[in-house]
């Protein structure tokens, strides 16, 4: 009698613990959450200051966003440059998390440079992206330097080109993720038996093939997780580009991301719009994890 | 333990601090308070125009006791301070006139901040506590239309200020606070009336004289304009810094509005200037710059190479590094003639709130500033700005012993004054502000070359302009 009270008290507690999670989540996720879903379905925004709406339009928004091509150009270019951020960053990730986790290879300094890794992480992104600006602006020292080596003969506007942009945003997003990623790999790959890798050694596999048919295979849940999370925080891309495009996400907006898009309607606070490309947001990362996933569940 | 000491330190540091913050304000209130009480009879008796101040302050007396003024700088606070009798100075954001409060609210207007401010201020306006309403906020030119055209923004009539009133005042700067059933509802102790400044060493070296009226000769339309800058290419200048330096000139003579019937219409003026701008800068005529950035301030100085900005009083006085050694500005060497078109550029309204609960003491600093002759004339001698009124202005301009050390003594006043005639905007629209940011943004592009065709720049302008004001087409 007395044991079965106890258990219920414990209960209690632990309902208790979990207020402040389901109190913040239910506030501040939630709650948004729902009312994007019902925004989206009225047209209602600002002009000037005259309020127009909210009434009822049904799905009109969705089909004035998904009848022009614009919502797929921004889902491309921001497609396109988590891509050229994300090869780089598992493949540096993956190399320097095999290194640091290595014992055979005694790496001196492994704190420092763990840390240094991931120290660009702790910038806040407009604050890097304005540095990159600023950097890399048509007067500013990369140029200063890049004449003064005799690489170029005209200064060169790095933010005026499609290409030279894209590559400086999946840079900074690369720079700025790359630590985070390594950190994650090597928590799982510290978590492999070393047993495993003694007897291949004793088998007489090389390091190459200790990592593709040893660590590799036993990292995959660890990587499905970094490529989701990824996946979810590029479609979400938004800070950096904005601060470096100067909110235009020029140049001819091919630099724009789909949260940049989103931003724009703010401008008139154009909820209704708003709120239907966040659903469709929130219907394509859902569709994306579970393919994701999917695909790296059936090889088992 | 040591944790435990450290956030016992910062506990009680914070719980000091919000003490404090608590605590010094009902202190410091009366004190100010008796300060003013005892100063201001003696600061009205002092006024020369006694009447009307003792009158401010007496109806204030039975009006609101906090007067709410929304700006997004300093210049019109210190034109308060320094012009308005009675006002005195408590600290950065709050002052006093008589025994009314006067709380600053000052949002800067970078990324629309200060608009975005004032509209969710303005729709709270109804339900608002009396001390709490907007009782006087300025506006630019390009948003003008956006308040005025409204019912939040009352009109000078409503105020007590007649059109006699504001008769001496420059019918531009009328035309831009009247809303579309022809009412004025705000009122501008400035004139922006814009000039062509050139740098006189320069148009000695190319155009071989450096007298205003004959380098206007070589400005005086866009093809003659065009054609100096092929030659200002051919000494090694440029003709202007950026690009966008003639926009506003091309933008400030438009013949149509740039919304029509719902519609987004681009006036032919303005692609006018795209094309034009489009060939001056693929002639390596000029840059293309943003305004205000490093590379566009280049031209302030003498190794710039650039011949001309084009800009209003405040600009050449202001904001081209007067102040600085070696720059054009500071050895006087800039010039002012008319240009290719006459333009505005800048000034302040000021506008009342409707519901404001101050609505005497409103009227009369609207009075004082904008209507006052003897203040304006003060207000131009002391900030060296343009004053909007014609009595003022043509008696300062004929003035032989004020000139401008910028303009190496030149009384450009004249010149000034020639442009703002010219001035006509009633094609202002509300949509302007929106308008000039996106256009100015997608064809940049396009003058850069980082837009391929002009189609495809237009293509994303209108794209912007459609996020911005949903209800438009094009």
């Amino acid at each position: 009698m007395k044991k079965k009270s106890n258990v219920v008290k414990y209960n209690k507690w632990g309902y208790i613990f979990l207020i402040p999670f389901v109190v913040t989540y239910l506030i501040f996720s939630l709650i948004p959450l729902v009312t994007t879903f019902y925004n989206s379905f009225f047209e209602c925004y600002q002009s000037g200051l005259n309020q127009i709406g909210p009434n009822f339009v049904g799905l009109e928004n969705f089909k004035k966003l998904l009848s022009t091509p614009d919502i797929w150009i921004y889902a491309k270019n921001t497609i396109i440059m988590w891509i050229m951020g994300f090869v780089p960053q598992i493949i540096v990730s993956l190399v320097l998390a095999a290194w640091f986790s290595d014992p055979s290879l005694r790496l001196k300094g492994q704190r420092f440079f763990k840390t240094v890794i991931y120290l660009p992480n702790l910038i806040m992104a407009s604050a890097f992206a304005m540095l990159f600006f600023t950097l890399f602006s048509t007067t500013g020292p990369i140029n200063d330097i890049l004449l003064n080596l005799g690489i170029i003969t005209e200064r060169y506007d790095f933010i005026g080109h499609v290409w030279s942009t894209r590559t400086l945003i999946a840079f900074m997003n690369f720079i700025m993720w790359f630590g985070n990623t390594t950190i994650l790999l090597m928590a799982g790959m510290m978590g492999i038996d070393p047993a495993l890798f003694e007897a291949a050694q004793v088998d007489g596999a090389k390091p190459g093939q200790i990592f593709f048919q040893i660590t590799l295979p036993l990292l995959r849940p660890i990587l499905v997780y970094t490529l989701i999370t990824s996946l979810i925080g590029g479609l979400q891309m938004f800070d950096v580009p904005q601060i470096l495009t100067n909110q235009t996400g020029n140049p001819s907006r091919s630099c724009m991301t789909l949260i940049m898009y989103l931003n724009r309607h703010l401008l008139s606070k154009n909820y209704g719009m708003g709120g239907a490309l966040s659903v469709i947001l929130f219907i394509i990362t859902g569709i994306l994890s579970i393919i994701v996933y999917k695909i790296t569940d059936k090889k088992d | 333990m040591k944790k435990k000491l450290l956030s016992s330190i910062l506990a009680a540091s914070m719980i000091a601090s919000a003490l404090t913050g608590c605590g010094s304000k009902p202190a410091e209130a009366p004190a100010a308070d008796t300060n003013t009480a005892a100063e201001t009879p003696a600061a009205t008796t002092d006024d020369a125009a006694a009447g009307e101040t003792a009158e401010a302050v007496d109806t204030a007396a039975d009006e609101g006791k906090v007067l709410n003024i929304y700006v997004w700088n300093e210049e019109f606070k210190s034109r308060v301070t320094d012009f308005y009798p009675g006002y005195e100075e408590v600290d950065a954001t709050h002052g006093k006139i008589g025994d009314v409060d006067v709380v600053w609210n000052i949002t800067p207007s970078d990324d629309n901040a200060y608009q975005n401010n004032l509209d969710a201020t303005l729709m709270k306006q109804a339900d608002a506590a009396d001390d709490d309403k907007i009782d006087i906020f300025l506006l630019e030119a390009d948003y003008a239309l956006k308040y005025v055209d409204t019912d939040f923004t009352m009109s000078m009539a409503d105020l007590g200020i007649t059109e006699a009133d504001m008769a001496n005042q420059y019918q531009y700067t009328k035309d831009v606070v009247t809303d579309s059933n022809g009412v004025v509802k705000g009122s501008s102790w400035q004139g922006c009336p814009g000039a062509l400044f050139y740098n006189r060493d320069v148009a000695l070296e190319v155009l071989g004289t450096e007298d205003p009226d004959e380098v206007q000769e070589y400005v005086k339309d866009w093809d003659t304009f065009n054609e100096t800058a092929a030659k200002m290419k051919d000494a090694g200048y440029y003709m202007t810094s950026s690009v966008l330096d003639t926009y506003r000139v091309y933008s400030n003579n438009v013949s149509s509005k740039c919304v029509v019937d719902g519609k987004i219409n681009i006036d032919d003026n303005i692609m006018k200037w795209v094309d034009d701008s489009k060939a001056m800068y693929d002639a390596g005529e000029t840059g293309c710059h943003a305004m205000w950035s490093d590379d566009w301030n280049k031209g302030f100085y003498p190794d710039g190479k650039v011949f001309c900005y084009f800009g209003p009083a405040w600009l050449v006085n202001f904001c081209m590094a007067a102040d600085v050694e070696g720059s054009v500005a500071n050895q006087g060497k800039w010039g002012a003639a008319v240009g290719p078109q006459g333009f505005f550029w800048g000034g302040t309204w000021i506008c009342a709130a409707t519901g404001t609960d101050n609505a005497s003491l409103v009227k009369d600093i609207i009075l004082k500033l904008t209507t006052d002759e003897e203040i304006m004339t003060e207000i131009v001698k002391q900030c060296d700005d343009f004053a909007n009124n014609k009595n003022v202005m043509s008696a300062m301009a004929a003035d032989t012993t004020y000139g401008s050390a910028v303009l190496g003594g030149q009384n450009a006043l004249g010149i000034f004054a020639a442009g703002v005639e010219k001035v006509d905007l009633s094609n202002l629209c509300a949509y302007d502000s929106g308008f000039h940011i996106d256009f100015q943004a997608a064809i940049t592009d396009y003058i850069k070359g980082a837009t391929a065709t002009k189609e495809e720049a237009l293509d994303i302008f209108y794209k912007a302009m459609t996020e911005r004001y949903p209800e438009l087409t094009y």
